[in-house]
C-alpha cells in the first residue's frame, strides 16, 4: 500500500512535469520517469511481462526516437504561455476528473477485489499462449501495421520526390 | 492489498494531466508526448482490471496498444519532421493550410 502511494504521487508528480515544463527536453525526460513509474506499478500488479515490455518499448524505443527528433529539429526557444489558455485547459481537466472519478471509484466496488493470482499469471508462457491462440489475428494485423508504419515513416521523413 | 479503486482514479488523474497537455502546450513534440501519457493511463487500467479479474485478455491488449503507440510515434514524429521542413515551426498553430 506504502510502495502503491509512493509510486502513484511520483508519477503524477512527473506526469505533471511533462505538461508544464517549458523546456521540451525537460518534458521529455519527466516522462521518461512517468513511463518507469507505471512500468514498475505493472510489476506490482503482478504484469512481469508487460512491465519489462513497456520499459523496453517506451522507455526504450520511443523515448529515444522523441529525443532524436527534439535534438534533430532544435527548437531552440521556449514557448510563451497565455494564462487564460492555460487556466481554460487545467479547468477541462479538472472537470474531467469530476466526471471520471466518481464513476471510476463506484464501478471497481462492483467487482471481487483482487483475485488471487496463479503462479504464472502474467509470466511470458501465459500472454504467450494467449496471443498466440485467441489473439492470433490481430496480432498477423498488428505486424502489417508496424510494416505501413515503417513506409509511411521512411516516404514521409525522405527528402521531396 | 491495493484496492482497485485506486489504480483505476490514477489512471483517471494521468490522463487527465495528458489532455490538459494536449489542450494548454503548443509544441506539437509536447502534444504527442502527451498522447502517450493517456495511452499509459489507459494501459493502466486495463493491467489493473486484468489483475482484478484474474485474466490474461488485459495484458494482451495492453501488448496491442504498445504496438500502435509506437506506430503512432513513428508516423507522427516523421509528418513533424517533413511539416518542420517546409514551415520551419512546431507550433500547431502555424500548420493552417487545409484550414479554410
Amino acid at each position: 500500500m506504502i510502495l502503491f502511494l509512493i509510486l502513484a504521487g511520483l508519477s503524477i508528480v512527473f506526469s505533471l512535469l511533462v505538461v508544464f515544463q517549458r523546456n521540451v527536453i525537460y518534458s521529455a525526460m519527466a516522462l521518461v520517469a512517468t513511463l518507469f513509474l507505471i512500468a514498475v506499478l505493472f510489476l506490482t500488479l503482478e504484469a512481469a511481462m508487460v512491465g519489462i515490455l513497456q520499459i523496453l518499448v517506451y522507455a526504450g524505443a520511443i523515448m529515444v526516437l522523441f529525443l532524436f527528433v527534439i535534438m534533430l529539429l532544435n527548437p531552440g526557444l521556449l514557448e510563451g504561455r497565455s494564462i487564460a489558455w492555460w487556466i481554460f485547459g487545467s479547468l477541462a481537466a479538472v472537470l474531467l476528473l469530476f466526471v471520471l472519478v466518481p464513476f471510476l471509484s463506484d464501478s471497481g466496488r462492483l467487482l471481487p477485489g483482487q483475485a488471487p493470482a496463479g503462479g504464472s499469471f502474467g509470466s511470458p508462457e501465459s500472454l504467450a499462449q494467449s496471443l498466440f491462440t485467441d489473439f492470433v489475428l490481430p496480432f498477423e494485423i498488428a505486424s502489417v501495421l508496424l510494416l505501413v508504419a515503417i513506409i509511411g515513416a521512411v516516404v514521409l521523413a525522405k527528402r521531396e520526390v | 492489498m491495493v484496492p482497485l479503486n485506486y489504480y483505476l482514479v490514477l489512471s483517471a488523474i494521468i490522463f487527465a494531466i495528458g489532455v490538459t497537455g494536449v489542450i494548454i502546450r503548443r509544441n506539437i513534440i509536447v502534444i504527442l508526448m502527451s498522447i502517450e501519457l493517456m495511452l499509459n493511463a489507459v494501459n493502466l487500467t486495463f493491467i489493473a482490471f486484468s489483475r482484478s479479474l484474474g485474466s490474461m485478455d488485459g495484458q494482451v491488449i495492453v501488448f496491442f496498444v504498445m504496438t500502435v503507440a509506437a506506430a503512432e510515434a513513428v508516423v507522427g514524429l516523421a509528418i513533424i519532421i517533413s511539416v518542420f521542413r517546409h514551415r520551419q515551426t512546431l507550433d500547431p498553430r502555424e500548420m493552417q493550410l487545409l484550414k479554410w
